[in-house]
């Protein structure tokens, strides 16, 4: 589930074989998106990326990706870090904890409607939640930064 | 009747077991233990006088007709003025036993205690910052001196119940409840979650440890201390994989590095009897299988499963075993 060759600038690949061998569960399963809520907040991503939208790291719900939408991609963002303050959680989180944050990061936004979702949340939401019907607003737009 | 004999010594050897109300070990469990003998002898009395008036209602049939209406009104009058005292004494006698179950201290222990899926963290308040404590799963307590534990948790609501000692109280998070009581004897007293909280509900017990003031006193010394330095060149190679590896993200281990809060406090993990919350004995075999697939040992715990050769397990494994 380590095993992924990215482009040289490291974004962009197809899922390892044993995950789509699998059906993707880390995008399509219930638990693992609920673990991955879990991960999001016992791993302070709040403190840089607040509740997806953003504060002084990028924000995570407003469609643009600067490395990339992919699982993949965000898989690297997340274990090998990226420049600019994006530390590496390789040593901090295994693989398979990486795979769950990755879900979950993207059913932050919801541009579509899934079927599998994570876990309410237990305080006010600051963003509409995640298992909603898809984004209304219009991801042609680019972000202002 | 031979049958009988056994069965009921069967049911009072289940009594006598560790975790029981029936075998208080405190003014507060003593007084709960009276109020349920109470209510079991008042209403066993009640419930054989009901049988005794069935037997002799079907025995004596033929009652004359021209009486039965009044004598009826006047029997189930009475019934019912009996019925309404009792209970009314039930209530005050209950009232008046929870009444006494909370009752305020000079110069508590005080000891925070915050349920997670599915251990608990015991923390030791003290005015000294430095000389508050943490550890998980066992509660030392000194003999006759109040303990007052304030509950609170982390994701669902948990539930103490240790029976020797006190009755339940529930762990809400995002709220503090809080319950004193006095150990009078020294012993091991176990007690469980008991609210329902999740697949390893069942897998969810706490130790409490009543001792001798002085040893309890020792026993807090011994924990305030940071983890011992690695013996042997196979503790050091544990020891700086734990603490450069995704260990180091969920436990503290006081002494080293490692200062996450996710997990359970490990700087004196051997010191405990058992690991995940009672389920298995703290031996370097239980640990390095805990590590090697806790999934297996509890399903649906939060402790992943970190990828590590055969000997970084022995090493960590080996390092663990040593935390005194």
């Amino acid at each position: 589930m380590n095993d992924v060759a990215p482009m040289a600038n490291h974004i962009n690949c197809g899922l390892p074989q044993i995950l789509i061998a699998q059906g993707s569960p880390y995008e399509n399963n219930a638990y693992q998106l609920g673990q991955g809520k879990r991960l999001y907040d016992w791993f302070n991503c709040k403190g840089c990326h607040a509740n997806g939208g953003g504060a002084s790291g990028l924000a995570l719900t407003d469609g643009w990706w600067r490395y990339g939408p992919d699982p993949v991609s965000i898989f690297l963002s997340i274990r090998d870090g990226r420049p600019h303050g994006m530390p590496a959680f390789a040593n901090r989180l295994t693989t398979e904890q990486i795979w769950q944050l990755t879900g979950y990061v993207r059913t932050m936004g919801a541009y579509s409607a899934q079927t599998a979702a994570p876990s309410r949340s237990d305080e006010m939401e600051s963003r509409p939640a995640e298992n909603r019907a898809p984004a209304a607003t219009d991801l042609r737009i680019p972000p202002s930064r | 009747m031979r049958t009988g004999g056994i069965s009921l010594a069967l049911v009072c050897a289940g009594c006598t077991g560790r975790q029981t109300v029936l075998a208080p070990m405190g003014p507060q469990a003593a007084q709960l233990s009276w109020l349920l003998w109470s209510f079991i002898v008042i209403c066993a009395v009640i419930w054989l006088l009901v049988m005794l008036v069935l037997v002799l209602a079907l025995q004596h049939r033929t009652v004359p007709v021209q009486h039965s209406e009044r004598r009826a009104a006047v029997i189930v009058g009475i019934s019912i003025a009996v019925s309404v005292l009792v209970i009314i004494a039930l209530t005050v006698m209950s009232y008046a036993a929870t009444r006494g179950l909370s009752v305020a201290a000079d110069d508590p222990v005080v000891v925070r205690l915050l349920g997670f899926q599915w251990w608990w963290e015991v923390t030791y308040i003290d005015r000294r910052l430095d000389r508050t404590l943490v550890t998980a799963n066992e509660i030392h307590i000194p003999v006759g001196r109040p303990v007052r534990i304030e509950f609170s948790a982390a994701d669902v609501i948990h539930s103490f119940w240790v029976p020797n000692l006190a009755g339940k109280m529930d762990l809400i998070p995002g709220r503090s409840n809080d319950l004193t009581f006095i150990a009078r004897r020294p012993g091991v007293y176990r007690g469980q979650c008991a609210e329902f909280c999740g697949l390893q509900h069942a897998h969810m017990a706490l130790l409490v440890i009543a001792e001798e003031p002085a040893a309890f006193e020792a026993w807090r010394e011994v924990q305030l201390q940071v983890a011992r330095l690695p013996e042997t060149a196979e503790q050091q190679a544990g020891r700086t994989f734990f603490t450069s590896q995704a260990c180091a993200a969920c436990h503290t281990v006081r002494g080293t590095s490692a200062a996450g809060t996710l997990g359970p406090d490990l700087t004196h993990v051997a010191s405990r009897s058992t690991i995940a919350a009672g389920l298995l004995q703290t031996t370097r075999g239980s640990l390095a299988a805990w590590i090697a697939d806790s999934q297996t040992i509890k399903p649906g715990n939060n402790m992943p499963m970190v990828m590590m050769t055969p000997e970084q397990l022995r090493a960590v494994s080996a390092w663990l075993a040593d935390l005194r």
